[in-house]
């Protein structure tokens, strides 16, 4: 029963709550269980058991009443980088020790009132800078997948929202939370064989997220199927007054939209992302993408991006400018750790020497050199420039195009220790999310198929801004016809 | 050549208004100042959260999740302060940009929770406008504003609450601030005050700031730098956080007197902020240039750019009441008052709703006269604002309407005026309850005037042998014997009828 049960969709754990072919409790209390048998993934900072309970409970008597919400009962992971009321948060980060938010994120709030259920905390890359999940401090999260039985290396599950990633793969959450801000959900959900979903920048609210890059950053669903993803993101958006990036439009049914016709459509294919040195598995894979697009009813077109090999570089720019402010706050002032010194100056220094890693403060410097004075110019500005091109690129593509499909990564999941040495080839992971994230575009990765090496790996939709409906449209048609149902080696109950 | 020169000589040529120059051992010196006034929004909310702004308050009792940048939390524009800035922006007849955006400062200090100041820089809200400023001498002189922006205020730091710890009250943490930049117009020291009276006058006037510089809701940094009248600008040196006019006043004074001296002795003038020591009564380092901090500013990703509709700038417009000059102008149309008397009664908008409403219908030069003099000094004495006068408009229109109407005196009505100012009873009752109403009937007055004509047979002599002015003398004691009551023309003219018969 209890495989069973973990093998549920979160659609059809909701249906089955909904007739009462399975309580809220028990459905609960088996993640639970689950969650327990995979520590050795480390995907949660915190686990929340005795909630998750008092929350299920709560959904049980809900749904008994007919009150049902559209997550009623479904056990997730929360990433770490949601503030969630009274529970520890960290962003996986030393300098957050002991930090309980006396408040809720809007994100986690609404899955609250949609009646979704907290497992816990899920780890990730530290302040969600990384593609690996080894700067957490923490510890790092292991993907679940191998390459068959007899390996034993430890492979990443990509990051930042590896955790996310990790449990929902190993059935040990049907579905989790992440945060995107150069392709934080979809490159672990490609490594991970599952699916992952940012929308558009602006429709869901950034209000009590921890904030990494605030131009960039998008909170959306890690879940097993194309049609969990949907219903998950339709509890998660909405517009919220207390952020004045999120936008005032009203959320779709992304369910209702899930209609597997293609008919009409149009698809574009971008020649700049047949980046030299791609494994012949992923062009491959890519290919019979296009196929199953076609069969599908889609006209597949050839497009040009043409400023996407900036993206990468631009975006390495932005991003940590953004950060080295955004983090400024962190000074032991007022919240979490604080290493005193003799004077001001140096408690500054002991606290956040002390409290940030060394991806941390990689990026705060770089940030805080290409906005100084005599730099602004040729690095932030430039780098403002060339988002303005890229997004102008994606703007003329619409005129043809009603979605873009590119693989998710550039290689799959990689050893635990890989690349660490090596910032460039690390952030090169994210070479083909990020033109979706500076343009800030919606895009999902669905698992499509299996690398040479036996690991999963992902094709990524992007659509135009707000129109998340076409974007999981396409995506299930991938879904559907890829039949992806390879499990991996880690897997509770099974 | 920059227009300063241009005036600066033309002064010179025209040889007036020298007193401005500074006399050093070397010549002659003049003055440069540019001035920043923060000036706090007068509305309850914070620039980015909706706590609240109240002065006074309990430590960090004022703060809410926002101004305190816990994680997470992001910064929504308060529309009221949008709407301070614009109006203020109209009133110094400035440039509304439509599109403005809002920065982020960066550095590092326990005030300042997100460890960054959300400002506007380089597209500000009002770009260039203009003030004109009364100087004591009647002069009226343009100053050019630079631009004005909205910013958050920090919170402050205690150094004195413990021996070795700083202590935080964030209650001004994300206090809205406009803050206004000059041109470098100003000349002297009176200037600068001049300048700060009329913004202040200007702002109080629309209501978007209280102007209260005790509370620090209205604080001045001002650049001084000196030159040799027409010279190019010298370096220049930044006094912080002035907070009343009269150290404004000083502190421009002493660090003008300061950077003549160090150049007259061979020296330069280091670029540098500065403090002003009030006990002392100088100015002493701050930072020096090299100490200055990088701010790294770049466009604050968490608020969209301002924009501004022309239908929102035009209602705004509609907002506006009646400025500080165009009431002056109307006051010495209307009312027939001089500029002097005019600017001193407009420069609070109280104060010139007080007095219109005393001369509505009466005599405007009595009611300036009364007004400036009489109820200002009593004011002064007692260290009152007008809208803390004991004597209402309504009561002291009543006691003028006495003096016109022959029921008292001009010099009774002073007597009245103190008694109503004590006890803020009404001039018609005290006139009433003391008994102080003029005697104008002739025949009462007659017979005081034939006893005292009785009484001075010398002087009598005097009048009739030619010395007609000793006729002050006889009044004097008919009004002396009637306390002041008898009515001096119908005195007059009965002496004048009895001694010459």
């Amino acid at each position: 029963m209890s495989q069973e049960i973990l093998s549920l969709s979160l659609s059809s754990a909701r249906d089955a709550l909904r007739i009462g072919d399975i309580g809220a409790v028990e459905l609960t209390e088996a993640y639970i269980a689950a969650v327990e048998t995979l520590r050795s993934l480390n995907a949660f900072i915190t686990e929340t058991p005795e909630l998750a309970l008092e929350m299920a409970k709560a959904s049980e008597a809900r749904l008994a009443a007919n009150e049902g919400g559209a997550m009623e009962g479904i056990p997730i992971g929360m990433k770490d980088l949601f503030c969630t009321e009274d529970v520890l948060t960290t962003a996986a980060s030393h300098i957050l020790d002991g930090f309980l938010p006396t408040y809720e994120s809007t994100v986690s709030a609404n899955l609250w009132n949609a009646g979704a259920v907290m497992l816990g905390k899920t780890n990730l890359d530290e302040f969600a800078m990384g593609s690996s999940n080894m700067t957490s401090h923490y510890g790092s999260v292991e993907n679940p997948w191998r390459t068959s039985e007899e390996d034993n290396k430890k492979y990443v599950p990509g990051g930042s929202s590896g955790g996310s990633a990790s449990i929902v793969a190993a059935h040990g959450a049907i579905a989790a939370t992440g945060t995107d801000t150069g392709g934080s959900i979809r490159q672990p959900a490609a490594f991970c064989g599952i699916v992952g979903m940012k929308p558009t920048y602006g429709r869901c609210s950034r209000w009590g997220v921890i904030a990494f890059a605030s131009s960039l950053d998008q909170a959306g669903p890690l879940t097993r199927t194309v049609r969990d993803a949907a219903i998950m993101l339709g509890a998660m958006a909405g517009h919220d007054p207390k952020d004045s990036t999120s936008m005032n439009l009203p959320v779709p049914d992304y369910e209702a939209s899930l209609s597997g016709d293609l008919k009409g459509m149009r698809i574009g294919v971008p020649k700049e992302y047949r980046i030299d040195g791609t494994p012949a598995d992923i062009e491959a894979l890519w290919d019979e993408g296009v196929d199953w697009l076609k069969s599908a009813g889609a006209e597949v077109v050839e497009i040009s991006l043409p400023h996407t090999k900036y993206a990468l570089p631009a975006y390495y720019i932005v991003a940590p400018a953004e950060a080295s402010s955004n983090l400024a706050r962190y000074d032991g002032v007022r919240f979490g750790l604080r290493v005193d010194g003799n004077n001001l100056q140096e408690m500054y220094e002991n606290t956040r020497s002390a409290g940030f890693g060394e991806e941390v403060q990689r990026r705060v410097m770089i940030g805080s050199y290409v906005l100084s004075a005599g730099y602004y110019d040729a690095y932030y500005l430039k780098a403002q420039k060339v988002r303005t091109r890229i997004a102008d690129d994606f703007r003329q593509a619409w005129d043809k195009v009603d979605a873009i499909l590119t693989p998710t990564t550039p290689s799959a999941a990689f050893a635990q220790g890989e690349k660490m040495d090596d910032p460039i080839a690390m952030y090169l992971n994210d070479v083909l999310t990020v033109p979706a994230s500076m343009a800030g575009l919606p895009a999902i990765s669905v698992p499509s198929g299996l690398s040479k090496d036996n690991l999963p790996l992902g094709l990524h939709v992007i659509g135009k801004p707000f129109d998340e409906a076409t974007v999981l449209k396409v995506g299930q048609v991938i879904e559907n016809a890829a039949g992806f149902t390879a499990k991996p080696q880690t897997i509770a109950g099974g | 050549m920059p227009p300063d020169s241009q005036r600066s000589r033309k002064r010179l040529q025209e040889g007036k208004i020298i007193s401005d120059l500074l006399k050093g051992s070397t010549g002659d010196w003049e003055m440069v100042i540019g001035l920043e006034i923060h000036a706090q929004v007068s509305c309850k909310a914070k620039l980015f959260s909706g706590a609240p702004t109240t002065f006074g308050a309990e430590p960090n009792t004022q703060v809410s999740l926002v101004d305190a940048a816990m994680p997470g939390m992001l910064p929504v524009l308060n529309k009221m302060a949008v709407r301070a800035a614009v109006r203020t922006g109209l009133a110094i007849k400035a440039q509304v940009n439509k599109r403005s955006i809002f920065v982020r400062k960066n550095y590092f200090y326990p005030d300042l929770p997100f460890g960054y100041q959300i400002s506007q820089y380089e597209e500000p809200i009002v770009g260039e406008g203009e003030i004109e400023i009364d100087l004591p001498d009647g002069t009226i002189r343009k100053i050019g504003v630079e631009r004005l922006h909205l910013e958050q205020d920090a919170g402050k730091s205690l150094h004195d609450q413990h021996p070795t710890k700083t202590f935080i009250d964030l209650n001004r943490a994300g206090v809205p601030l406009m803050e206004i930049v000059s041109k470098p117009d100003m000349r002297s020291a009176d200037e600068a005050s001049a300048y700060v009276e009329k913004m202040r006058s200007i702002l109080r006037y629309i209501k978007t700031c209280d102007g209260n510089m005790q509370e620090g809701s209205l604080r001045v940094d001002a650049n001084v730098s000196v030159r040799y009248p027409g010279d190019e600008l010298g370096n220049r040196c930044e006094i912080k956080n002035l907070n009343s006019i009269k150290f404004l006043k000083l502190a421009i004074e002493y660090e003008a007197r300061r950077q003549i001296s160090i150049i007259e002795d061979g020296g330069n003038i280091k670029q540098e902020t500065r403090l002003f020591d009030t006990g002392r009564g100088e100015t002493r380092t701050m930072r020096s240039k090299e100490d200055a901090h990088d701010y790294r500013y770049f466009p604050d990703p968490d608020l969209l750019p301002v924009t501004l509709e022309d239908s929102f700038i035009d209602d705004m417009k509609l907002t506006l009441p009646e400025l500080p000059d165009e009431r002056k102008a109307r006051f010495v149309d209307d009312y027939g008052l001089s500029l002097y008397d005019a600017g001193v009664l407009v420069t609070e908008r109280e104060t010139a709703e007080y007095f219109e409403t005393v001369a509505t219908g009466r005599d405007a030069k009595q009611a300036s006269n009364w007004v400036t003099s009489d109820l200002f000094g009593r004011l002064n004495k007692e260290s009152l604002s007008i809208s803390e006068s004991p004597v209402s408009a309504a009561a002291f229109g009543s006691l003028l309407d006495l003096i016109s109407d022959d029921t008292i005196s001009g010099r009774i009505a002073k007597d009245v005026f103190e008694e109503m100012f004590t006890s803020g009873r009404d001039a018609a009752a005290i006139v009433e309850e003391k008994g102080l109403k003029q005697i104008t009937d002739t025949g009462a007055l007659e017979a005081i005037v034939d006893g005292v004509i009785a009484r001075g047979t010398t002087q009598v002599e005097q009048y009739k042998s030619g010395n007609e002015k000793i006729i002050g003398w006889f009044v004097g004691q008919v009004m002396k014997e009637s306390q002041g009551k008898a009515n001096p023309q119908t005195v007059n003219a009965l002496l004048r009828e009895k001694l010459s018969g």
